[in-house]
């Protein structure tokens, strides 16, 4: 039974319909695990144990009815603390929403609860979504299941590491600036965000409005394909959803499998390549990019100029909109109120400045004055309306790269996970770890990550990553299966966390011998 | 330009209703100096006759009817408060003109 | 006579300050739209609901909730902007206005910045039989914000100890409408300003789009002013007046404001540019927040909502579709009516204009739904403070008293009575000609007794009428009226009188 946390959700999908398992012997699969091992890695903010039962025997009562609702009825998920879910506390990471429970369901979530997905719980993350490797969350940082002194990534650290220590299948992300790429590079995980616009973000605690996209987190290629196609599509309630419908992504990804590359031409992004990149993240991304040659593709060089000024359009853009949409957070309506010391009758204000300061870490801080720094009259030529125009250019080159390829291919990140502690003080440092994620969200193009090995230095994951133009998500899913399929031929094995590899029934699987679970 | 003071960060701090303490202050306003220093070769890059970007979807015109949808009980919307009073939300006192 | 500790400045009298300085006025006038339902979602609008049961997510602000533009509401904003020679704008956004206050759920508000959907029009008033132009800068579209109920020892907001916030107002979706600086008004300003809040409100109310009940809020007016030595001299410094909740204040509140504004320069002081706080009780302004120009609401497209660019085509259609010009509508009505020049003024100075119309379709006649309105109502109202159109009398009241009249159920001095019954609550003009036995006795035989008592009593007054002095009747008519109890019919007495003394 224990292995059942061990398999896809495509093949979890498929033993349900074929009656070999059952959704709540999936739910508590994987609600044991979570006991067993989230005390070390931390993935986990809220488990809802109950909710997630009945939901799975819900699910089990609609199959045995012969009215399953859809292919992933009765797999488990888990979901970012970013996301709205009606009755579970959502924090986004922050005291200043701690126990807060949202009276609504974000759409994301709405469509999960109507596939029949039960959820496990709320995932940990950076504060409002702000980071790189989830150690500003206000509650602790998660661990990397990879090595537990290091970062899962962020600002979506929690959701990849739960899908990479075998604690949920499936689980859903959002991604601004590589926020669900980036710790999949680093977990050894797949991560796809969407085109803009492809997934709805009502609901979505909004980090910056005009580049935030929620998308699946899973182990494969063909779980993300599922996935995404569970949440995708047009909403009504967000104005700023495609009003399309999606291309079929797990044909895409089925069709990819096969292997056939011929006649696609992959564009590697000179700028978003070698310096900068550690050794072992080029090395396994050039063997990656050889594998699809050897598949049929043909590669080319693109240059995208303006991707070097990707990051400082980025830390504007976000900033300011992040300054303006966390302005909500005043102590009046929902969240923390905290009321200053030493202040007799404080006023409105006094509450709001007191509760701000308490409620808010560093790094949303410092974002939250840099945008409003930006946006200030008499700054915001020079600043955010810059970043704008910078935006411009950078979906030019993106235009003009896509041209001449139907592909776009880069390392995810410039490194493999880097200790906890370490780039905390630095936040520069802490924010070139998005230098090859960024464009795509500044122009809104779809991309995608998945492991394409680990590095020789360290033995740690890395990331590949593969952009498409707008509304070709298909084309990720396509020459991503291409790939995985490729890596594991040769791997033999999908790789997993070395602590895991023994399985499961030796608990706990991320301590040491002698050390006990905290829980 | 990006040299940013730790008056402006303070008034900065203001504007967005955040108490800095002194400390904090001290802390941040280098930071952000570091932060505006890496990002200031943003003002050169565009030409005056680059249109701005606000959307990457050329999207125009989304409009709902005119027509109702459910929303929240007033139990609903009051669950988050942190002090009701007659069902509503229970502020401290507001200083400044009415609206 | 002072509020809360604030001491009624000094005033220069009215024509004084006229002949010292120039006024410029500014007005702002927000608009409620009557739109079932508000800006960004799907509450409903309705007036008066209990608190916090008319909002949900995306009203109240929660974390993740998204707005979704309201077709209808774009819809009026043209029609508005068209009524009011504006250009539409081919394309704009919503911009947010970030501040922070407790009655707005997400402390910005969604509104429009530099694109604002209409632009550059203009609109006419006529005072006194003058003709003004009002160029109009921008009209565009926002959105309201929740309601605070002030607790603690007055309800004002100074003074009090917390407050209460009701978010049912917030995102009902408002029109913003700006003129540009209003000159050569000289000492008619005030009605100048009031005539173009009421012609506004004519407007408003001709294109479907509004109630426009300034009393409930769907119009609110802000009034700003500056004094000038002369025509020629540079604008001076402004001060914003709010809280001016009905056409009289508007009026007032000019006036007031010129008078201090005067009395300071006259002193040599300078203005303060700052918002000040209109107070109908006591009919003065006081200091609120300082209005500083480059208050700082840092503005940025909305990245939520996307762009708008109307059809040419459908403006055009909407442009079509635009009821009659409220100035050719008055000279329509004028002619149809009956009403001299001035009596039309007089009527659309009142502010009774579209009440006279609504009294005129429930059966009036012309003059007498104009008399009602003007002499009586317009008393009351008066002496209520209130505007004319806040009255608790309907023009289906007045066109049916006035039937009443005409039928000879009642006269004119009882109708009085019923219109006291009827602003008092008491029911409709029937109920209260009954419950208070207002009817006009027509029982010839109880009238006839009547007359010859009054005969009997007065034998000298009825000598002379029997010599021929008929007009000596009046006295006669007089006793009989008494003893009814004014519920006779004047004239049909007059006839008694006559015909037994002929």
């Amino acid at each position: 039974m224990s292995d059942l946390t061990r398999r896809t959700a495509a093949d979890l999908a498929d033993a349900l319909a074929g009656g070999e398992t059952s959704s709540v012997e999936l739910t508590v699969a994987h609600l044991e695990r979570i006991d067993a091992v989230d005390g070390d890695v931390h993935a986990f903010l809220h488990v809802d144990r109950e909710g997630a039962l009945a939901q799975a025997r819900a699910s089990d009562e609609r199959r045995a009815a012969g009215n399953p609702v859809g292919r992933l009825d009765g797999v488990p998920v888990a979901v970012k603390d970013v996301l709205a879910t009606k009755g579970l506390p959502t924090t986004c990471g922050s005291r200043i929403l701690e126990g807060w429970v949202p009276p609504y369901d974000a759409t994301v979530v709405t469509r999960l609860r109507e596939a029949g997905l039960p959820i496990l719980g709320k995932t940990n993350m950076d504060e409002f979504a702000m980071g790189s490797s989830t150690e500003h969350s206000a509650y602790g940082p998660t661990h990397n299941p990879w090595d537990l002194d290091r970062i899962p990534g962020g600002s979506g650290g929690g959701s990849a590491a739960a899908v990479a220590a075998f604690e949920a299948p499936l689980a859903v992300g959002t991604d601004t600036g590589g926020s669900i790429r980036q710790p999949g590079a680093v977990t050894g995980t797949v991560g796809v965000k969407p085109t803009y616009g492809g997934v709805s973000r009502y609901g979505l605690v909004a980090l910056a409005n005009s580049l935030d996209q929620a998308g699946p987190v899973t182990r494969t290629i063909l779980d993300s394909a599922l996935l995404h196609e569970v949440i995708g599509g047009h909403d009504p309630l967000d104005s700023t959803s495609i009003d399309q419908p999606l291309p079929s992504l797990v044909d895409a990804a089925r069709a990819g499998a096969s292997g056939d590359m011929k006649g696609v031409r992959v564009g590697v992004v000179k700028e978003l390549t070698g310096e900068g990149y550690q050794p072992g993240v080029q090395a396994r991304f050039d063997e990656s990019v050889q594998l699809l040659v050897d598949a049929g593709a043909e590669v080319v060089e693109v240059s995208c100029p303006h991707f070097v000024h990707a990051l400082a359009a980025y830390y504007l853009i976000l900033p300011s909109e992040a300054s303006s949409n966390l302005a909500k957070f005043d102590a009046m309506r929902y969240g923390l109120r905290v009321v200053p010391e030493g202040v007799d009758n404080p006023n409105a204000e006094e509450v709001m400045r007191a509760t701000r300061d308490a409620g808010f870490g560093d790094e949303v801080k410092r974002r939250i004055i840099l945008g409003t720094y930006a946006l200030s009259s008499g700054y915001y030529d020079a600043y955010y309306g810059q970043a704008q125009k910078v935006r411009t250019l950078i979906s030019r080159d993106f235009a003009a790269a896509f041209e001449s390829a139907d592909v776009l291919v880069s390392p995810t990140a410039p490194t493999t996970a880097f200790k906890l502690g370490e780039k905390l003080d630095d936040p520069v440092a802490m924010y070139l770890n998005d230098i090859a994620t960024i464009p795509a969200n500044l122009a809104g193009v779809p991309g995608l990550s998945l492991p394409s090995g680990l590095a020789d230095e360290d033995g740690l994951p890395t990331g590949f990553q593969i952009l498409a133009p707008a509304m070709a998500d298909d084309r990720l899913y396509r020459v991503g299966a291409t790939l995985e399929a490729a890596l594991l031929d040769r791997w033999g094995t999908p790789l997993v966390p070395p602590e895991l590899v023994e399985g499961v029934d030796r608990a706990p699987d991320l301590a040491s011998a002698d050390k006990e679970t905290v829980r | 330009m990006p040299d940013i003071t730790r008056e402006e960060v303070a008034h900065l701090a203001d504007l967005a209703r955040i108490d800095l303490s002194d400390a904090e202050l001290d802390h941040l306003a280098p930071q952000l100096a570091v932060i505006l220093d890496s990002i200031k070769s943003i003002s050169e890059v565009a030409a005056d006759d680059i249109p701005p970007t606000s959307h990457a979807l050329p999207l125009t015109n989304v409009f709902r009817e005119d027509v109702r949808r459910p929303g929240l009980t007033a139990q609903e919307a009051l669950s988050g408060a942190p002090q009701v009073e007659e069902q509503r939300f229970a502020v401290p006192r507001i200083l400044g003109e009415e609206a | 006579m002072t509020t809360q500790g604030a001491t009624a400045p000094a005033l220069m009298s009215y024509d004084e300050a006229m002949a010292t300085f120039d006024p410029v006025m500014g007005l702002e006038v927000h608009v409620e739209l009557n739109t079932v339902t508000k800006m960004f979602c799907g509450c409903p609008t309705e007036f008066g609901a209990d608190p916090n049961t008319q909002v949900c997510p995306t009203c109240l602000g929660l974390p993740g909730a998204m707005p979704v533009v309201n077709g209808k509401a774009v819809e009026s904003a043209i029609r508005i902007g068209l009524a009011l020679n504006c250009s539409i704008a081919p394309w704009c956004r919503f911009a947010r206005k970030n501040y922070f206050y407790p009655d707005m759920p997400k402390n910005f508000q969604t509104s429009q910045y530099d694109e604002p959907i209409a632009f550059d029009g203009w609109t006419e008033v006529d005072v006194d039989g003058e003709t003004y132009r009002v160029e109009i800068e921008r009209a565009h579209m926002e959105e309201d914000t929740g309601k605070s109920l002030h607790v603690g020892t007055s309800g004002r907001i100074h003074g009090a100890d917390y407050s209460l916030v009701d978010y049912n107002r917030a995102g009902i979706p408002l029109i913003e409408i700006v003129t540009k600086p209003i000159t050569g008004t000289g000492d008619k300003a005030p009605l100048v300003a009031k005539a173009y809040v009421a012609h506004l409100r004519e407007m408003l109310l001709g294109l479907g789009v509004s109630d426009v009940r300034m009393e409930q809020g769907s119009l609110r007016c802000d009034v700003n002013l500056s004094l000038r030595d002369s025509p020629e001299s540079p604008l001076g410094t402004r001060t914003e007046t709010k809280n001016v909740n009905s056409l009289r204040s508007v009026e007032r509140a000019v006036r007031y404001e010129v008078g201090r504004q005067a009395a300071r320069l006259a002193d040599g002081a300078s203005i303060v540019q700052e918002t000040r706080h209109w107070h109908e009780d006591t009919g003065i302004t006081t200091s609120g927040r300082e209005k500083s120009d480059a208050e700082d609401y840092r503005y940025f497209p909305e990245p939520d909502l996307v762009p708008i660019a109307p059809d040419a085509a459908w403006i055009e259609e909407l442009r079509a579709a635009l009821p009659e010009p409220p100035r050719e509508r008055r000279a329509r009505l004028q002619e149809e009516w009956g009403f001299s020049d001035l009596e039309m003024r007089d009527t659309v100075g009142a502010g009774a204009l579209g009440l006279v119309e609504e009294t005129i379709a429930a059966g009036a006649p012309p003059a007498a739904a104009r008399k009602w309105w003007l002499s009586e109502m317009a008393r009351r109202a008066n002496e209520q403070g209130v505007d004319i159109a806040a009255l608790a009398v309907t023009p289906a009241d007045v066109a049916r008293v006035q039937a009443l009249v005409d039928e000879g159920k009642i006269n004119d001095k009882l109708a009085r009575q019923v219109f006291d019954g009827v602003l008092a609550g008491e029911g409709t003009p029937d109920d209260v000609v009954a419950s208070r036995g207002l009817a006009v006795v027509s029982d010839e035989g109880a009238l006839s007794e009547a007359v010859d008592r009054a005969i009997a009593a007065n034998p000298d007054v009825a000598q002379k009428i029997r010599d021929g002095k008929v007009a000596a009747a009046g006295a006669l008519i007089g006793a009989v009226m008494k003893e009814m109890r004014g519920q006779a019919d004047a004239g049909r007495v007059r006839e008694l009188i006559l015909a037994k003394l002929s």
